[in-house]
């Protein structure tokens, strides 16, 4: 069994306990465990299911390489499915569930689809479910849908309740990996000035150095971490970031590095995670190696686990998968488990090893203990259902007929290592196949490059292909001098190391039988069979067989099985494994929390909300909102009872009847000034801007240079040669840009300078027919007729504010808009309701300003406009210049399809039974098209119930609209019925404009 | 005006640094050949400052001072109620010299932060290199997902100009970022 | 993630401090132009991989729009080079020479 041992865990404190739970069951670690170590000292060796044939799983690895140790963790607000058990430290009161598997763990019904795995290969998907169409949304999907995913999904009602941030850093050099290699870079660079950030994933410095016995500088590496460490926090150039994964390298030296803050600390007040945003002038990759599992059948059973895991577990948390081990290797490193094992008191049954001839230094020390080691051999069976109980051991060439049992409960495998080159190849460094180590390293002469063309990462110690502490030690010294980092030659002394055999697949001569219960892919259930059957159906490129197969497609991204499927790939291809090629590592290197990516942007913070300053008044009235670009302005402001369409109505009835009030001070306002800004006003409008009275106001059209209408707003001529231009609420930052890039970009030697002061002032409507009296009352300004007729302005105080009176009606009745500064905005406002009450003051909101603006048939941008049509088609021909030689849009709309007669055009709209049109409802004509689709012949643009007419009222684009008055037309419903209305002019009220007027 | 207020009134939080709306303040933007004698002139005039270098501050007259914001764009800032006065005789100096001198005073919003290091805040929230940001040099960039601009006056203390609208949505960044327990101790 | 150097203010400003502006040195045709004009200034790229000259501007920093010599496919940035001009100055062209010698305008 699986056990706490009396000895061992450098890593733990033995005199703490802590509680957790597992399905439910509680158990008990120490302090410092991983839930990985604390599960497996509990002997929980079954630890969840596989993704496709619901296989028993258990522990693998020791980091974040983990396939197979998923788990959902906490619960409620803070349920997170998918959770590495290898890479979780455990806490107190930690709540884990395994995943994939019903009804429970230990009897899963899904395990029936391992039975039928031969009828569940490569590619079955894909072939099987594609008949009848009728099948898959019926049948297929939902069964499908049932039996995948790993984890369950966090439930739709709960809400992270921690805090996440982001946090930008720029130094000299980010180093990844906090091992031998990475301290010696930090050490060397921080010596050397550099602003340098160490980062490690794991809770410990020092990496696989103290746990391989490696003896650096001619101390314990255990004490050369130590020591180490402490001379960098002394270096204020230096900063140290534990449980901080480099996640992903990109352009221009940027890179993620992911920090776990406060995962395992109790009910801590921090941010749970911080994401870095490191701007770095060179990544440096100390991200070490990783073990290669080995293909022999039965390699996927609870027990089996990378050689290099099982010693971590020993050594670092005083834990033993098992009582009596088999060590599978096919390098001299795998020798290091049993020699540790030993050293625990833990039995090692045997060492098989493939090779022929081994007598290098580490297999002669376990000779030396008496263990056997059986070279030339190979594992060919494992027993066993949900845990090992033991392994068939026969010759690994050639089938002679003997084999022989060994009876044992953990099976510790090595296939060699790998560098991990994942952050190397993030943006675009290559690789070398390195034949002696049977690997992929990385060619220092091909590194991703940065924004000056150089190289950017340099990838030193195991990364580099370093694969044993001598070799890792002397890449590092090499490559930092490499960036003219000075750097001191350190020793490292260990055991030396004979060359492994590249053997991928055990036995040699294993049939289709067995090869098909070798795995390869341990979450995504891929074996080597599959991988042989997707080259045999032709599948030459590694790409197209990795997405057949799924293989290295699971969370783990294949950090176990990619070189592994690689070489069998390459073996059914009868290619070289450089030949086949590698896939595409892409960040981030392990799964990152969404919480960390999002950083501060939730809640409240989630986007800014823009507020105006009248802002809190409106909420406290209780004023139903609505987003109008980032901006929130009230659409109504209902009262006791009222529902938003009563609200409406009622505002629109006190507006039109007496005065209504209406906070505009969203609505964009640019100065453009400069002897030049005529002739730019001239090009920026479609109107003739330049011979505008100072003191008065047009209502101007901006279109781009396709011609189609952008924005509109009243200009105001304030002087000779400066205008105000005002435009849409969610328009003046894009106006404002549009102009200066013009500026800048084309008419660079116009003297014209903009100023975007849209919230400089904070912007009031009073409208209706008591809007004069209003203004009179507040007094301090000739606000008459003949002193300020419509489309006028004037400048001066109101009521003790200072103020700009703008004579302009989006409502057809009389109304002004006052400008006041925003910081009097408020004040303002409570002014206009104290001294308006005898008119019955009522506050609007945008529903109301659109019903009543489309009542007078006024067109609102992003309504009637959606980016492809003209003011031609609105009937604004009035406004275009036919004088004028150019203005943006011209010659955009001189094009065929834009000047013809024959287009959609702006027509109001009134059902015959008086009701509303359908928001976005078409106009329906004679006929299909092409695609069998019923023709159309326009569309509902704007639609409204208008309490003024106590009708439906409605515009829309209607082709050859206005040569139509009278014609009745039909609008179809959602239910396939339609409505019948009639064409008419879309100024529904007051065509004379005798009320805006008096 | 006596009515005039702030976008939030001089609101403040402590956590790890103290963050505080810095109520009314005086700004004017005044866009010019900044070569022009008349532009030194009349900015030494209305402020009683010298025109800063490139990225840089100057001060003038008490607590006014002008910042560098562009090659044609000064930001002057004076006390709230003098910001017209400033325009008006910006605008009287420069005379028929072409430039554009407007009172943004209501367009903004300011805080202050006070930290053992405020840039375990600001670092939080902006992409710029603030390692090697020089003091009072204004440096225009984003605080999250809005345009900011900050300067340094110390390792300790720090002033943000964001725009009025978004003014609460800034503050609450700001102590967002702030709060006790957020201590990166990077910097 | 890029950085680009505002030529304007001086600042290493990261990608989320800028706005894209598509193709640089664009010639404006109006009213009077052909068809053919019209549509190649309005709509035709040639999306070179490569060396490309494209337009920027510092929204979120001193609002000026600058332009940019850059390889589309390795990201590296020959310069950065004021708005105000209707084609690549010397200094830039000299820069990419000595990056890409077989390199040529148009």
């Amino acid at each position: 069994m699986s056990t706490r041992l009396e000895t061992h865990g450098r890593l733990i404190d033995r005199s703490t306990s802590v509680k957790f739970t597992f399905n439910g069951k509680w158990m008990p670690g120490h302090a410092g465990d991983t839930l990985a170590s604390a599960l497996l000292a509990n002997d929980q060796m079954l630890v969840g299911r596989s993704f496709k044939y619901h296989r028993p799983r258990g522990i693998v690895a020791s980091g974040g390489e983990e396939p197979n140790a998923l788990v959902n963790l906490g619960r409620g607000n803070r349920h997170e499915p998918n959770q590495r058990v290898t890479t979780t430290e455990l806490v107190e009161q930690m709540h884990a569930t395994s995943q994939n598997h019903w009804p429970s763990l230990e009897f899963d019904v899904g395990a029936v689809n391992s039975m039928v795995s031969r009828f569940l290969p490569a590619g079955f998907y894909y072939k099987t479910f594609m008949f009848p169409r009728a099948f898959w949304k019926h049948v297929f999907e939902p069964v499908i849908r049932q039996s995948a995913g790993l984890g369950a999904a966090p439930h739709p009602e709960t809400r992270d309740p921690d805090r996440y941030e982001h946090f930008y850093a720029h130094v000299d050099l980010v180093i990844a990996g906090g091992g031998m290699a990475g301290l010696m870079a930090a050490l060397a660079a921080g010596k050397a000035g550099k602003r340098v950030l160490l980062v490690e994933q794991s809770a410990h410095w020092g990496g696989r150095a103290p746990v391989d016995g490696d003896v650096i500088d001619g101390l314990p590496a255990e004490d050369w971490v130590k020591n180490t460490v402490e001379a960098l926090e002394k270096m204020e150039n230096v900063t140290l970031r534990l449980r901080t994964q480099l996640s992903g390298v990109y352009d221009h030296g940027y890179a993620l590095a992911y920090e776990r803050v406060s995962d395992h600390l109790d009910d801590a007040d921090a941010p749970r995670h911080r994401l870095w945003r490191i701007r770095a002038g060179q990544i440096v990759a100390a991200t070490g190696g990783i073990e290669r599992p080995l293909s022999f059948p039965g390699n996927d059973k609870p027990g089996v686990m990378l050689a290099s895991a099982v010693r971590d577990y020993i050594v670092n948390y005083g834990v033993t998968p098992g009582d009596r081990i088999v060590v599978v290797t096919n390098n001299d490193d795998g020798y290091r488990t049993a020699l540790t094992a030993r050293a625990a008191g833990v039995e090692v049954a045997c060492v098989v090893d493939p090779r022929t001839e081994v007598d290098g230094e580490l297999p002669q020390q376990v000779r030396a203990l008496g263990v056997p080691v059986k070279t030339g051999s190979a594992i060919s069976k494992v027993k066993g259902l949900k845990r090992v109980v033991s392994v068939r051991v026969q010759p690994f060439a050639e089938d002679d007929g003997s084999y022989e049992e060994i009876a044992c409960d953990a099976v510790a495998m090595s296939g060699g290592w790998s560098p991990v080159v994942h952050l190397w190849s993030h943006c675009g460094g290559k690789l070398n196949w390195d034949e002696a180590q049977a690997c992929f390293s990385p060619d220092p002469e091909r590194p991703p490059t940065n924004q000056n063309g150089e190289g950017f990462v340099t990838c030193i110690g195991t990364a580099a292909g370093g694969l044993t502490g001598a070799e890792a030690a002397k890449t590092v010294a090499d490559r930092m001098r490499g960036l003219d980092i000075a750097a001191d030659d350190i020793a490292v002394e260990n055991a030396s190391e004979t060359p492994l055999a590249p053997v991928w697949v055990m036995p040699a001569y294993a049939g289709a039988k067995k090869r098909a219960k070798m795995w390869l892919d341990f979450q995504n259930d891929v074996k080597v069979s599959d991988v042989m059957l997707a080259a045999q159906e032709g599948y030459e490129s590694v790409e197209h067989t990795k997405r057949y197969t799924t293989l290295g497609m699971a969370t783990d991204q294949g950090k176990l099985s990619n070189i592994n499927g690689l070489a069998v790939l390459a073996e059914a291809l009868d290619k070289g494994i450089p030949q086949v090629g590698t896939t595409t590592f892409r960040p981030p290197y392990t799964p990152i929390s969404m919480g960390a990516i999002a950083g501060e942007a939730k809640g409240d913070l989630f986007q800014p909300l823009r507020r105006t300053p009248i802002h809190d008044w409106h909420e406290e009235q209780g004023a139903y909102m609505e987003p109008v670009g980032h901006w929130r302005r009230p659409y109504c402001f209902p009262r006791d009872g009222e529902s938003h369409e009563d609200a409406v109505n009622r505002e629109i009835d006190a507006t039109r009847r007496s005065l209504g009030l209406l906070d505009a001070s969203t609505l964009g306002k640019i100065i453009v000034k400069g002897p030049d800004a005529p002739k730019f006003m001239d090009m920026l409008y479609t109107n003739m801007m330049s011979t505008l009275k100072p003191g008065k106001c047009r209502y101007g059209l901006m279109c781009n240079e396709n011609g189609f209408l952008m924005d509109d707003g009243v200009v105001v001529r304030l002087d000779e040669d400066t205008f105000l231009c005002h435009t849409t609420s969610g328009g003046a930052d894009h106006v404002h840009a549009h102009m200066e890039d013009w500026l800048q970009c084309e008419w660079w030697d116009w003297q014209v300078y903009t100023a975007n002061v849209t919230e400089q002032w904070a912007q009031i409507a009073v409208v209706g027919p008591n809007a004069r009296k209003l203004l009179e009352k507040l007094g301090g300004m000739d606000v008459s007729k003949d002193a300020l007729p419509f489309m006028q302005m004037a400048e001066g105080t109101l009521g003790g504010f200072d103020a700009r009176v703008f004579r302009i009606s989006f409502s057809g009745e009389l109304s002004y808009e006052i400008a006041v500064p925003a910081s009097q905005g408020r004040a303002f406002w409570d002014a206009l309701h104290e001294a308006g009450a005898e008119w019955n003051a009522t506050p609007y909101g945008t529903e109301a300003l659109h019903v009543m603006r489309a009542e007078k048939g006024f067109i609102m941008i992003g309504d009637e406009t959606d980016g492809t049509v003209i003011p031609q088609d609105l009937g604004l021909n009035w406004a275009i210049s036919k004088k004028k030689e150019d203005f943006l849009g011209k010659r955009g709309q001189e094009r065929t399809f834009l000047a013809s007669e024959d287009r959609w055009q702006l027509v109001g709209l009134e059902t015959l039974d008086g009701s509303v049109l359908p928001d976005g409802s078409y106009c329906v004509a004679e006929g299909t098209n092409a695609n069998g689709q019923g023709n159309v012949q326009g569309r509902v643009t704007s639609t409204y119930y208008s309490p003024t007419l106590a009708r439906g009222i409605a515009m829309g684009l209607v082709h050859k609209g206005p040569d139509r008055m009278g014609e009745v037309v039909a609008f179809n419903k959602v239910d396939g019925s339609t409505i019948q209305a009639k064409i008419v002019s879309p100024v529904f009220y007051d065509p004379e404009g005798e009320k805006q007027n008096v | 005006m006596s009515n005039a207020v702030s976008a939030l009134q001089g609101v403040s939080e402590t956590g790890f640094a103290h963050i505080k709306e810095m109520g009314l303040a005086g700004m004017v933007t005044l866009k010019a050949d900044l070569g022009a004698a008349a532009t030194k002139k009349a900015v030494k005039a209305a402020v009683g400052a010298d025109l800063p270098e490139p990225r840089g501050m100057s001060s003038g007259k008490k607590e006014d001072g002008v910042a560098w914001m562009a090659p044609d764009e000064l930001l002057l800032f004076c006390d709230h109620a003098r910001a017209d006065e400033v325009v008006a005789t910006l605008t009287k100096e420069m005379g028929s010299s072409h430039h554009l001198a407007v009172n943004v005073s209501d367009a903004r919003a300011v805080f202050t932060i006070e930290a053992r290091d405020v840039r375990e805040v600001l670092s939080k929230l902006t992409p710029a290199d603030l390692s090697n940001l020089p003091l009072r040099e204004m440096r225009r960039s984003r605080l999250a997902q809005v345009p900011a601009a900050f300067w340094m006056n110390g390792n300790n203390h720090a002033t943000v100009i964001c725009f009025r609208s978004v003014a609460q949505y800034v503050y609450d960044l700001l102590c967002m970022a702030s709060k006790e327990g957020g201590e990166v101790g990077y910097h | 993630m890029l950085t680009l150097t505002c030529p304007v203010c001086g600042v290493d400003a990261c990608e989320t401090e800028l706005a894209a502006g598509g193709e640089a040195h664009l010639k404006r045709y109006g009213p009077g132009s052909t068809d053919e004009q019209f549509e190649d200034y309005l709509f035709m790229r040639p999306n070179v991989k490569g060396v490309h000259f494209e337009r920027w501007r510092h929204a979120m920093g001193c609002g000026k729009w600058f332009l940019a010599a850059r390889d589309t496919a390795t990201l590296e940035v020959f310069g950065t080079y004021a708005a105000q001009t209707t084609e690549p100055p010397a200094e830039i062209i000299n820069a990419i020479k000595a990056k890409r010698p077989d390199w040529s305008l148009t």
